[in-house]
């Protein structure tokens, strides 16, 4: 079998006491469909099935993974199987004890993520008090000696932050600090208007990540996450679809990518139907566009094909309607327009210093109300 | 970076980790975010990067495995790669 997969992406649960408004859960994470979580047997089977199939990185990530009060036996079981298994929080009350716990489970590394440099703005932008429990957690991170990733998403009201935020993870001590620019789905998408950056941002950001970069070196490794509707070619996302990587969401339906479930045009398979070699190898939707026999032009006959994959299927399905086409982000697709729409109309509001609209927090009303929406 | 040299006493971050990649036949070093696949020898360095041996005995031991000499510099080559990513470090 070819490709198999190494990394698996693990959404424990879709509850949160964070509300940010780029949340990349879907927008009906509260409906039905993610209602009925895994049980830690489940989980502990798609573990030993993932293991078995290649995967070797594990994300434990949600939602908030710590509100799993079998987190530990999850942990446990991933690093019996060998797995390198990286927790991906808020640190929302997260205490050192829960974390030292961690620690003798075998967790291997933890990734807090924090929403802006100071309180006032992190906790403004999470929609929840939490930047003390934050800083808290980073620092017993360091005392249990785990590998700390520090994780920020980049957009409009935080992006003059990014030297304030590195300087925060150096001060921490920090491996990596990850400076993820929105990508636009979920709520994400949802909240465009109100998140997408001027490109004058961008490009001031992008100054800073360089000056620190050749600062800091090996020191601090600082990861800067493309906003790719200010690029000319698309991300070359996941790695191509169904090559490297899945996404087990918190009642087990499997999906490329944690963004694919909202392709309408798919059909998704679940754990407790099928095995996870089954749904790798075998199932529709993971096969839908695996390789390059399902590409349209301009993809088929781009020398750059073997480079982006076409870019994101997803992309494709929100913003031009068909999973099926080139990354609307491309500049060669016939649907670059509407990117380019979505940035003017930025550009313009910010020539002439219209505040943009509100956000809507990630929360389950919200979520129930978008859903009756449709 | 500053290359290693042969009194240098070579280990991993303690982020990084070996493991057996039993599907594909072969060790890969995990860390954040990321892996590198190992072939014999490769992982046959790394599993003599214990924060002990120097790189002069650790070259000494391999070419005593493999009934060779002269291979410090592609050690030293293979280690200061891994050390460019952060993944090993070199003491006292």
């Amino acid at each position: 079998m070819d490709p198999r997969p190494l990394w698996l992406l693990a959404e424990l649960t879709y509850r949160c006491p964070l509300q940010c408004p780029y949340c990349s859960n879907p927008l009906d994470f509260a409906g039905a469909r993610f209602k009925r979580e895994l049980s830690t047997d489940e989980w502990c089977r798609v573990f030993r099935e993932a293991k078995a199939l290649g995967v070797l990185q594990l994300g434990l990530s949600g939602g908030e993974p710590t509100l799993r009060p079998d987190l530990e036996e999850l942990v446990r079981t991933a690093h019996g199987l060998g797995l390198y298994t990286s927790l991906i929080t808020s640190a929302y009350r997260l205490t050192k004890e829960r974390l030292a716990g961690l620690k003798g489970a075998g967790l291997d590394h933890v990734q807090i993520s924090v929403q802006g440099a100071d309180a006032d703005l992190s906790d403004e932008i999470a929609g929840t008090a939490s930047y003390r429990d934050k800083i808290a957690a980073y620092h017993y991170t360091r005392e249990l000696g785990f590998p700390l990733t520090v994780n920020v998403v980049l957009h409009r009201r935080n992006l003059h932050q990014v030297e304030a935020l590195i300087r925060l993870a150096e001060s921490l001590g920090a491996e990596r600090i990850e400076l993820a620019n929105t990508q636009f789905y979920g709520w994400a998408l949802h909240n465009r208007d109100a998140l997408m950056p001027t490109k004058d941002q961008l490009a001031a950001a992008w100054q800073v990540v360089e000056r620190e970069r050749a600062r800091l070196g090996t020191r601090l490794e600082i990861v800067w996450v493309l906003p790719d509707y200010h690029e000319q070619f698309p991300k070359p996302c996941m790695g191509g679809w169904a090559r490297a990587y899945m996404t087990v969401t918190p009642a087990g339906e499997v999906w490329p990518c944690h963004a694919a479930g909202r392709i309408t045009s798919l059909t998704f398979e679940n754990v407790r139907d099928h095995p996870l070699d089954w749904i790798w190898e075998h199932s529709e939707a993971f096969n839908r566009f695996r390789g390059d026999q399902w590409m349209p032009e301009p993809c088929r006959s781009c020398p750059r094909k073997a480079q982006d994959f076409g870019g994101c299927r997803c992309q494709a399905f929100l913003v031009a309607g068909d999973a099926g086409v080139t990354d609307p982000v491309c500049s060669l697709s016939p649907h670059r327009h509407l990117i380019d729409a979505a940035v003017a109309e930025v550009e313009q509001a910010a020539r002439v210093e219209r505040e943009p609209e509100a956000w809507t927090y990630r929360a389950a009303p919200a979520s129930r109300a978008l859903a009756t929406k449709g | 970076m500053i290359p290693v040299t042969a009194a240098a006493i070579p280990r991993l971050h303690p982020k990084a980790r070996l493991q057996r990649d039993e599907v594909r036949g072969r060790e890969v070093l995990l860390y954040p975010e990321g892996l590198v696949g190992l072939n014999a020898t490769g992982a046959a360095i790394v599993a003599l990067c214990d924060g002990v041996r120097s790189l002069a005995d650790i070259v000494a031991t391999l070419e005593r495995r493999y009934g060779a000499s002269g291979l410090e510099r592609d050690v030293a080559a293979f280690l200061d790669g891994l050390a460019a990513k952060g993944l090993v470090l070199y003491g006292p």
